[in-house]
């Protein structure tokens, strides 16, 4: 039985770009905007780092096939560097492959960077793209919501909630997530939003309202990696280190196999046992301090809630009206806006939940900071169709914990 | 053993565009309309035209025959998606038709479906087996002219052969005439045609008793023995002026449908002898004509067989299935009439990969999926691995087909983001009754009905994508609601 991850890696440095709609920046400007903060706040050289990784999704829409765009952005010394895609986990992915190998004990120092420029569509929303030349035969005319928004019927059907009471719910959510934003400097979406503005939107895909999707955003998230011993030695204290990194991917089942309801996410459920069991968690509710999740839509976020196994099946419309999710909750649930308003460049995102959490357990979180010292912060992703998806779960937390 | 028809089948698509509409919008401009806008025209949605419907009035022909012992695929239709490119092998493709089997199209005259079935007839007789013959229209028509006032679209099936007809063919004649009513040079998208007043008197008048005499007295039948008279014309009147020239009783003038649905150009003497069939009583007599270029003149007898014959939903069962549509805005747009801002999502290239299209030609057009000769469980598509996770045996998939299983609805949306020519696009997941599933486009989403996890829900072929940049469409199979189970109790949701 492998031993897992927890504590062999720390995180030496974050940075993060400025979400949102960066018109004048090419993804080359968000890089180096992200990979600059991450340098100075690792306090190293960048002919340190032995390794590195990049993460895109929809590098079509920018950067282009490879890693090379990385390695010229940044002009890395001719070290290896891997592009990683994993749907929206890719940020994800750049992570568990610098971690991995400083793990292995291949790089001493690794760096991982996730990217996405996505608004050069000329449209709101995700770019519409084939899906394979044997998947456009018979794959339907599926959009991002339209696929997720598929989760409401079932959940509903499954456990009997009256359409208004999970919209309601949903609402809260991102309601919730406005509020957080808010606070927050980098965030895309900085405004606040109540109730009815979210009820009274215009349906994207039912039944999700424009409020109920998240923000289509430029930017880019970066994370240098190193053993907590050769941390220690370039005089950091008080480390953040890896407790689990797990991936979960579908193999059809959900797609092809009538065992699934469609009313909740196989892979996620199979990945936070796993990683609750990596990082030494036994009561995730009481333990796990703060998460940051894959809210592309609000309804991804209420249904994960429950494969987390932090709300009880058919339990996350109660946890949500009574607030356990809010910034001021029991476990405060996307405190820095989220997918939802910090904003989601695709390949970024995974980076950025875990910087937002590096952020929080060192109390550096500034007017979003969480007043109770955070321990352990969760952070998912959800990459594809609730039918045909990868799950992607990191647990960070103080050394020691 | 006598040559006839052994099944029937029929097909109208569900919308029905109400004629006042199309006056209200263009009174001002043609207001000659107003006398044409009574009633109502089935109209294809968007996602159908000559081939879906052939293979829907297809299926509806074959139910629960098999389909084994079929030697020939007919298609007839002056509409047809592809010039080069063989329709009626695609219908045979969707209806899961074995390989050994001969396909043609029959094209250019209002009278392919007449005289098709005349052809469709002679070879039966000397064939291995049954024929199917189909016809189908889905003809384009100019915003404001009487043809879009009085066409329809719709299709029809016939299985011709030997045996246990349930309608004997007794013989047909043909009168050929280069009378040029109307014409569609190549190329070119809408009918031209001449004054009615001259296709009356000198065609209709003319040239149809010359052939209704002649097979009359070809067969030795007596005028008054005619039971229905199946003319496929719009004109009002004509058909009983026609049936009093040629001494047929006036009883016997057959529904034009144009009340109903409109007339279906090649089609539409075929959904006429269809329509006639489904009330036909034994030794009952009909005579079917098609006009155009000429006139065929077909005579049929019903057998006490026809009595046995399964029900099916043939074109009475079409007509109810009907929603009244008053959006002639929708018409115009789905028809490419006005041009309408797509936005920029709509550009997405729909290239067809040829090659990867025949290679899974089993699965994109025959939706074929996969049995496991270890387990048993269903799968669609077919894979090289069993997906029941208890089981994952390797190579053991058999073809097993999809498109005729009951289904139930597991999770749906109405999405208004991603591209559709009708917005919202429908679609969902749903579960076949015997395993299996798909996320599947929806399609003749009444927008009035509630959708609602555990309904019933049935397959159709229909156009998935066009690829307008290289004028190709692909094919494949969209859900509908299955109103006519609604009846059955919603399943327990699964798990």
């Amino acid at each position: 039985m492998a031993s897992g991850i927890r504590d062999k890696v720390a995180i030496l440095g974050m940075g993060c770009s400025q979400f949102g709609e960066r018109w004048s920046d090419n993804a080359e400007d968000l890089m180096i905007e992200a990979f600059t903060e991450a340098l100075a706040d690792a306090g190293i050289e960048k002919n340190q780092i032995d390794a590195a990784w990049l993460g895109t999704a929809i590098e079509e829409q920018h950067v282009g096939k490879s890693a090379v765009p990385l390695s010229m952005a940044l002009r890395l010394p001719n070290i290896p560097v891997t592009r990683v895609e994993n749907y929206c986990a890719s940020g994800s992915e750049a992570f568990r492959g610098a971690v991995y190998a400083v793990a292995a004990g291949a790089a001493d120092i690794a760096l991982a960077l996730g990217v996405e420029k996505l608004k050069d569509t000329g449209y709101g929303g995700l770019p519409q793209r084939n899906r394979g030349s044997v998947n456009d035969l018979f794959w339907a005319n599926v959009s991002a919501p339209g696929s997720f928004a598929q989760l409401a019927s079932a959940y509903r059907a499954k456990h009997g909630i009256d359409a208004g009471d999970l919209k309601r719910a949903m609402a809260h959510i991102s309601v919730k997530s406005h509020d957080n934003g808010a606070r927050n400097p980098k965030a895309h979406l900085r405004n606040r939003i109540d109730e009815d503005k979210v009820l009274n939107a215009p349906m994207i895909a039912e039944p999700l309202g424009l409020f109920d999707c998240c923000g289509v955003s430029d930017g880019s998230a970066c994370a240098i990696v190193t053993t907590p011993e050769i941390a220690k030695s370039l005089g950091k204290h008080d480390l953040i280190t890896v407790k689990a990194l797990q991936l979960a991917a579908s193999n059809g089942l959900e797609a092809q196999h009538n065992s699934w309801d469609g009313s909740h996410f196989v892979t996620t459920r199979k990945c936070a046992e796993r990683a609750y069991k990596e990082a030494g968690i036994t009561n995730p509710r009481d333990q796990i301090s703060l998460f940051e999740v894959h809210d592309c839509f609000s309804i991804t976020e209420l249904v994960t809630m429950e494969d987390l196994f932090i709300s009880p099946e058919g339990g996350a419309v109660k946890d949500i009206m009574d607030g356990f999710y809010d910034a001021d909750g029991k476990v405060p649930c996307q405190i820095d806006g989220g997918l939802k308003c910090f904003g989601h460049p695709i390949g970024a995102s995974g980076l950025r939940m875990i910087y937002e959490m590096y952020l929080q357990l060192q109390g550096r979180a500034g007017d979003r900071q969480r007043k109770e010292e955070p321990v352990f912060g969760m952070i998912h992703n959800l990459g594809g169709f609730p039918h045909q998806n990868v799950c992607s779960l990191a647990i960070v937390g103080k050394m020691g914990a | 053993m006598d040559l006839g028809i052994l099944a029937f089948g029929g097909y109208l698509p569900q919308s029905r565009l109400q004629r006042a509409e199309i006056s209200k919008m263009h009174g001002w401009y043609n207001p000659g309309l107003k006398g044409l806008a009574k009633g109502e025209r089935t109209i294809a949605n968007w996602d159908e035209d000559a081939i879906t419907m052939a293979v829907e009035a297809s299926r509806d022909c074959l139910a629960g025959l098999d389909r084994s012992e079929i030697s020939a695929v007919f298609m007839a239709s002056t509409s047809f998606p592809f010039d080069d490119r063989q329709n009626a092998g695609v219908v045979a493709d969707a209806l899961n038709l074995k390989s050994q089997l001969m396909t043609l199209d029959l094209a250019a005259s209002q009278r392919a479906g007449s005289s098709g079935l005349s052809v469709a007839l002679q070879a039966a007789s000397g064939a291995e087996g049954p024929i199917l013959f189909t016809a189908s229209e889905q003809r384009k028509t100019k915003a404001a002219s009487p043809q879009e006032m009085t066409y329809g679209d719709g299709a029809a099936a016939v299985l011709v052969g030997k045996g246990e007809v349930i309608a004997k063919f007794i013989g047909s004649h043909t009168v050929s005439a280069d009378f040029v009513d109307h014409f569609r040079g190549s190329g070119h998208a809408y009918d031209y045609a001449w004054e009615e007043r001259w296709l009356r008197d000198e065609g209709y008048l003319k040239i149809v008793p010359d052939a209704i005499k002649a097979v009359l007295d070809k067969t030795g039948i007596t005028a008054s023995d005619i039971n229905t008279f199946c003319f496929p014309a719009a004109m009002k009147r004509v058909a009983s002026m026609l049936a009093k020239k040629a001494g047929l009783a006036d009883e016997a003038v057959a529904d034009n449908l144009q009340a109903t649905c409109g007339e279906a150009g090649a089609a539409h003497p075929v959904i006429m002898l269809v329509h006639a069939l489904e009330t036909a009583r034994p030794g009952d007599k009909i005579l079917v004509t098609g006009f155009g270029q000429g006139c065929d003149a077909l005579i049929f007898e019903a057998t006490d067989a026809i009595e046995k014959l399964a029900p099916r939903t043939a074109v009475s069962g079409h007509l109810a299935r009907r929603r009244a549509d008053t959006n002639y805005a929708r018409f115009l747009t789905v028809n490419g009439l006005v041009t309408m801002e797509e936005g920029i999502r709509a550009e997405v290239d729909k290239q067809t990969g040829l090659s990867t299209h025949y290679r899974n030609r089993d699965m994109a057009q025959r939706m074929i999926g996969g049995c496991c000769t270890e387990c048993g469980t269903l799968q669609f598509p077919k894979s090289n691995v069993c997906v029941n996770p208890n089981c994952g045996a390797i190579g053991t998939q058999e073809d097993h087909p999809f498109a005729d299983k009951k289904a139930r609805l597991n999770s749906f949306t109405a999405d208004r983001l991603t591209f559709s020519p009708d917005p919202p696009a429908y679609y969902g997941m749903i579960q076949f009754e015997d395993g299996g599933r798909l996320m599947a486009d929806f399609t003749d989403i009444d927008p009035d009905q509630e959708l609602a996890v555990g309904m019933p829900m049935k397959l159709m072929f229909r156009v998935k994508d066009y690829d307008k940049n290289r004028g190709f469409r692909r094919y494949f199979w969209k859900a509908t609601p299955d109103n006519d189970d609604q009846a059955s109790a919603p399943a327990e949701a699964a798990e």
